[in-house]
């Protein structure tokens, strides 16, 4: 579970994240939808403790992430287009390194299982830098579910994928929180990944979230069509305060 | 710790051209010394017995050069694959994260030096195990300054990122003169003199020169290394942390790349 109290951050003079509160409990997806440059990713990065808060705290199973980082960190883990994992080593060498550094027991077993449950076994043995975005990105979903997290951050996590990959990710994602004790929390661009996945959505904007609800309420209560419209919506309201 | 290791283990294992990478110039810069020396040693009566006290150091000095390198090239290989931010939410202990590159650090610098110690035998008739058993100490000294030298450097790296690259490589030729690895201390201005007195290098060379012009072993030079080396190893694992809480408030940890 994870608590996000009174947090902000701010770089120099510009405030990058500014007093946010939420809360995600068990087997909830939780979308944090907002614009580039809103504070999605700067917030992530406090809650994986690669930020330190410049308000605030953040709570992981009631323990603080800034007193327990390590402890916390065994059972979180983090997936981004945007952070790779070494090209030079095989898909197999990459997650038995990840599963060494987070201490899993039965390597193999839990390889096996992220093997299949992804569809890796075809490229297990190849050069991870060799492989398309479409598997490389299920090479990092494997490897971010390496030590079978219960806090899990995805920061757009299907970002620049064709829409049979990125169909794929999300159903397994769905699968996955059916079987698993496991908090996600979704940070993305992309309306239709979060109204499919996400239980509530959160409208993040200029660091503040300005509004949240489940997908079907935020859609009702603005009298909009659909989620990108209430996004618009509100961003539009927010920029001119 | 065993996995940061595995990580780095994997990569050389599994890339011909990087051993070469790693044999080559230690075994280039051993050979060119000791052809250097013996030209000397060949032509002039002052540079008499020149090859061995050359060849040791520029082995002992290659050794040095090469564990600082490696410490530092761990860091950058995380950097250049974009994986820096992975390696920084597995959960690594600092102290662990140290551990772990010292001591692949120093496998990476042995796979490099190993063979061209083993050439300087049959090319030049040296062994550098002439030394005797000073020459684990000297070794070790060698060693713990190195890392030391890669501590401040990583510690950069985690700061203010890859632009500190550059100095990664510069900063062992930058102390090489002060370090007094091929001549005597007194070679050196009296200024230059006292900064040098405050390095590690200027004991731990002139007592191999002292050990292979007069087989006597003076321990004092030695010892006085390893407490200069605890001095700068402390000061170099203080920075470190100090950089790791410093990124975290700035940032730089994050999506950092080439």
């Amino acid at each position: 579970m994870i608590e996000v109290i009174n947090l902000s951050k701010s770089f120099q003079n510009n405030k990058a994240v500014n007093n946010i509160n939420f809360d995600i409990g068990e087997n909830e997806i939780i979308g944090l939808l907002g614009p580039n440059g809103c504070g999605k990713t700067t917030t992530i990065a406090m809650i994986l403790g690669l930020l330190k808060p410049t308000q605030g705290k953040i709570l992981i199973n009631k323990k603080d992430i800034e007193n327990h980082r390590i402890e916390l960190l065994h059972k979180m883990n983090f997936i981004s287009p945007y952070i790779e994992l070494p090209k030079k080593l095989t898909v197999k060498q990459n997650l038995i390194v990840y599963a060494k550094l987070y201490n899993v027991k039965n390597i193999d077993e839990r390889i096996n299982y992220l093997s299949s449950t992804l569809r890796l076994g075809k490229f297990i043995n190849n050069l991870t830098g060799e492989l398309s975005s479409g598997q490389k990105n299920r090479v990092s979903l494997a490897k971010s579910l390496i030590n079978n997290p219960s806090v899990l951050l995805l920061d757009e996590p299907t970002a620049s994928l064709d829409p049979e990959t990125g169909n794929f990710i999300r159903s397994f994602l769905e699968d996955y929180i059916k079987q698993k004790k496991i908090s996600i929390l979704l940070a993305s661009h992309n309306m239709e990944e979060v109204k499919r996945l996400c239980t509530s959505v959160m409208m993040m904007i200029n660091g503040k979230i300005i509004d949240r609800g489940a997908p079907s309420e935020l859609i009702k209560k603005h009298g909009r069509k659909n989620l990108e419209e209430v996004f618009l919506k509100l961003a539009r309201t927010e920029n001119e305060l | 710790m065993y996995g940061l290791f595995l990580r780095h283990f994997f990569l050389i294992k599994s890339s011909f051209p990087r051993i070469l990478d790693l044999i080559y110039w230690p075994s280039i810069q051993i050979i060119l010394w000791g052809f250097i020396s013996k030209f000397f040693s060949a032509y002039s009566d002052y540079y008499n017995n020149t090859v061995g006290i050359m060849l040791t150091c520029a082995i002992l000095y290659d050794f040095l050069f090469r564990s600082s390198i490696s410490f530092n090239m761990l860091f950058l290989e995380e950097i250049w694959s974009r994986n820096f931010t992975n390696l920084f939410i597995a959960p690594m202990k600092i102290s662990e994260i140290i551990i772990s590159l010292v001591f692949t650090a120093l496998i990476r610098t042995l796979i490099g030096l190993v063979p061209a110690i083993l050439l300087t035998s049959p090319l030049f008739g040296i062994s550098i195990l002439n030394l005797g058993v000073p020459l684990f100490f000297l070794f070790l000294s060698l060693y713990i300054f190195g890392i030391t030298l890669g501590l401040f450097v990583s510690s950069g790296l985690i700061r203010f990122g890859p632009s500190f690259e550059n100095i990664a490589w510069s900063s062992l030729f930058l102390l090489a003169p002060l370090g007094c690895i091929y001549y005597p201390i007194e070679i050196l201005p009296e200024f230059f003199q006292i900064l040098a007195k405050g390095l590690p290098l200027v004991y731990i060379f002139d007592e191999t020169r002292n050990i292979l012009i007069n087989n006597f072993v003076n321990f004092e030079n030695i010892l006085y290394a390893f407490y200069l080396n605890a001095i700068y190893l402390l000061v170099g694992i203080c920075l470190f942390y100090f950089s790791f809480s410093k990124a975290r408030k700035k940032g730089s940890l994050i999506n950092m790349g080439e």
